[in-house]
């Protein structure tokens, strides 16, 4: 017995290493990277002309403004369409669930391109020109994209939701609209806070989407390609760092509240 | 809470039939009257029924024929919500993201009671159930015997006719079952409201309960007072599911005068001369003694100390006898049985058949009768089909192993026929036993292979009487046994 429990002890150091030495190489190293660049200008010396530049141009305050705003729209949206559509899959009596919940994946195996270029030929079609409503085309463009990892931990929170209590809560006298808001809602928030992790910072630097749909104005991620492809390494990797320390934020706070309100019970697809 | 002491009937039962969408009878013909502040125990094994009808009187299922009358009043169509009643569930369902003090005033919230009305009863709440100060706790922090306590008062807090309790105890361990058991009883003497409770615990059953419902595959087998269920078993599940018991099947030889297990024994009931019965016998009402003072003789198997008493086996020809006694016996010894006429309960047998348990062989012949008997197995295991290799494979594909199948032959009496002549049938045996039942006689046979069948045969034999059996194959009943 000693000696296996000493062999698994091993294993467990040994079976870690691989992603050990890709978190190193992949993850840290480059976050020094980062974090030199976004602190020295070209000649390598110390200087906080990076983060001052960033907070005083009203041209990158502007984009991350613009990005929050769109982020903000698409998460609600997709929200708002996620939540009834998971609620009605994970309660609903349906013969064929697997497949009508493949219904709402399957987009995400056709390759991203390909179905951003069908959606904007549907939207040329509808709209005539594509700039006219760059913002809604966007957020169209980014919730066609991002809903099926929205739909996913509500989905998956729902349906380890413990039927009982539904029954406890009837039983204690709450008709169907008070059960919903007093146990299934507040039971659902961890996988809500998934959803819109998964939803919300995507949302913010995925500019491929504004790119393919013709959207001129910048958001966090376009104007990090832009910095770069001008070969300003500092500047752009000052913003990289600021949406880094901005996501971070974020996290914690969601994190602080998720652990609050769902106690040990909490649900979704990332366990943190 | 006024306590009621009217013998009013609070709930009734009436036909109630619950069958599932795939055609399953859960529960069966269900008729139950419940009077206000009574302690009503459904019991039986797992699947008997017994939570479904529990479930269809909290609102949860519905039944699908019958009448459900609360106060006289049918509540077969109103939801769970608009019922005075609360449950107690078997996994508590306590919900996790409120604390103990929400959880308890979830019932009186919804009905929008005063502030200082819900602090009030939610702080007398927790001193019933011994819990006082908790009310800030989250429910993650509490033991399992502390979050039944929230369970039981999130219920009482609503002040409900009738308490339902799923089996509430069940995830407690022993010691803290037992200390439950009494505080419940106690609160129920305590708040006069009615309780109908689940388990499939008969001790349990027993301690608490005003009345006890047992049940079996969605039947009521026996209601009664926990005394009645225990001292007068109506039926063998019942003896069997209540305690420990012996049941042996036997004959009245007259008047308190009962043949079983080969012997004669004096018994408190009057059934009629010659009538089949099953005889229940409680192992502690069964007295070891020395061989020649004993009704009938046998030997002790096997000797187990269980603590308050010993658990003695004796096997006396072939019927095995369960013995409990606070003297050890030892065990290979020779002993006498003796039991006395009140210890001896008698069940009137229900149609009487000959059943033989038997297997099959590697070809799956029965084993029964030299497996002269054409038995088709795919006729008993519904889909199954033998495959070109010689094996049989059930529905799902899967091989059904010799090994594991039992096969329970019936053979009613009346299908039987005796002859003298030796070779006209398959089994061959003494003449035991004879009564007459006024248009025919029933008699029991010991064939060679010391198996007793019952024989009705209008004509008259002798007792000892060497006869073969005829038995028309077509008569026999295979049943596989699970």
């Amino acid at each position: 017995m000693q000696s296996k429990s000493n062999w698994l002890k091993l294993s467990k150091a040994q079976l870690a290493l691989p992603y050990g030495l890709f978190l190193v190489c992949f993850v840290l190293a480059p976050l020094i990277v980062i974090i030199y660049y976004a602190f020295t200008n070209g000649e390598g010396v110390f200087t906080i002309e990076n983060l001052t530049g960033f907070f005083l141009s009203t041209k990158t305050i502007g984009t991350l403004a613009y990005s929050f705003g769109i982020a903000i729209v698409t998460t609600s949206v997709c929200l708002l369409l996620a939540y009834p559509i998971a609620y009605i899959l994970a309660r609903g009596n349906f013969k064929h669930k697997s497949v009508i919940l493949m219904i709402f994946i399957m987009p995400m195996w056709i390759n991203f391109t390909l179905r951003i270029t069908a959606l904007k030929e549907i939207l040329t079609i509808i709209e005539g020109n594509l700039s006219f409503h760059p913002f809604l085309n966007t957020v169209i463009g980014m919730t066609y994209d991002f809903l099926p990892f929205m739909i996913l931990p509500i989905y998956t929170t729902l349906l380890k939701l413990d039927k009982n209590l539904l029954e406890a809560a009837s039983d204690l006298g709450a008709d169907t609209v008070q059960t919903f808001m007093k146990v299934t809602l507040p039971l659902s928030v961890p996988g809500i806070i998934s959803g819109i992790f998964m939803v919300f910072l995507p949302s913010m630097t995925n500019y491929v989407v504004l790119d393919m749909l013709y959207n001129s104005t910048y958001i966090m991620g376009s104007l990090i390609g832009a910095y770069f492809s001008a070969y300003d390494w500092h500047g752009g990797s000052m913003i990289s760092l600021i949406l880094l320390i901005i996501i971070l934020v974020f996290t914690l706070c969601t994190n602080r509240y998720a652990d609050e309100d769902a106690g040990s019970s909490r649900g979704g697809v990332i366990s943190r | 809470m006024n306590h009621t002491t009217s013998a009013e009937n609070i709930i009734e039962l009436k036909n109630i039939s619950r069958t599932f969408d795939d055609g399953f009878r859960v529960v069966e013909d269900f008729n139950l009257t419940v009077k206000r502040g009574e302690f009503v125990t459904f019991l039986g094994p797992s699947g008997c029924g017994k939570t479904t009808t529990l479930r269809m009187i909290a609102g949860f299922d519905k039944p699908t024929e019958g009448e459900l009358l609360l106060n006289g009043v049918d509540i077969r169509d109103l939801p769970p919500n608009k019922r005075p009643i609360n449950t107690v569930f078997q996994r508590y369902a306590l919900f996790p993201h409120l604390n103990v003090f929400d959880n308890i005033a979830f019932g009186l919230k919804l009905k929008k009671r005063p502030k200082v009305e819900i602090i009030r009863k939610v702080k007398r709440a927790l001193e019933m159930v011994d819990l006082e100060g908790f009310e800030d706790r989250t429910i993650g922090t509490l033991s399992g015997g502390q979050q039944q306590r929230i369970a039981i008062a999130r219920a009482l807090v609503n002040e409900p006719e009738i308490l339902l309790l799923d089996e509430p105890l069940g995830a407690l361990d022993l010691k803290m079952r037992k200390e439950m058991q009494l505080e419940l009883k106690n609160m129920h003497q305590r708040l006069g409201i009615t309780f109908i409770y689940v388990t499939h615990d008969q001790e349990e059953a027993l301690t608490m309960s005003d009345k006890i419902v047992v049940m079996s595959e969605g039947k009521i087998q026996q209601i009664g007072t926990p005394e009645d269920i225990y001292n007068e078993p109506k039926n063998a599940f019942v003896a069997d599911f209540i305690g420990e018991s012996n049941i042996f099947s036997g004959i009245m030889t007259g008047k308190y005068k009962v043949r079983f297990c080969g012997a004669e024994f004096d018994c408190v009931d009057d059934v009629e001369h010659g009538t089949m019965i099953d005889a229940v016998v409680r192992p502690e009402d069964v007295i070891i003694t020395t061989p020649e003072k004993g009704t009938i003789q046998g030997k002790v198997t096997s000797v187990i100390f269980k603590g308050v008493h010993y658990e003695i086996t004796v096997l006396s020809g072939k019927n095995e006898i369960v013995v409990q006694s606070t003297k050890k016996a030892v065990t290979g010894s020779d002993v006498g049985i003796l039991i006395e006429p009140e210890g001896i309960h008698i069940m009137i047998a229900e149609d009487v058949v000959n059943r033989i348990e038997t297997g099959v062989d590697k070809n799956y012949q029965l084993l029964f009768l030299d497996g002269a008997l054409a038995c088709d197995l795919t006729e008993l295991f519904p889909g199954a089909s033998f495959q070109s290799d010689g094996l049989l494979m059930d529905a799902h594909g899967d091989v059904i192993e010799p090994e594991t199948i039992r096969i329970l032959v019936s053979i009613k009496p009346d299908s039987i026929e005796m002859s003298d002549d030796k070779e006209a049938g398959l089994l061959r045996g003494h003449i035991i036993n004879l009564i007459y039942k006024g248009d025919h006689y029933s008699y029991v046979v010991r064939t060679d292979e010391d198996e007793d069948f019952i024989v009705d045969d209008e004509d008259l034999w002798n007792m000892d009487d060497y006869v073969s059996l005829i038995i028309p194959e077509e008569s026999f009943e295979y049943a596989v046994k699970k």
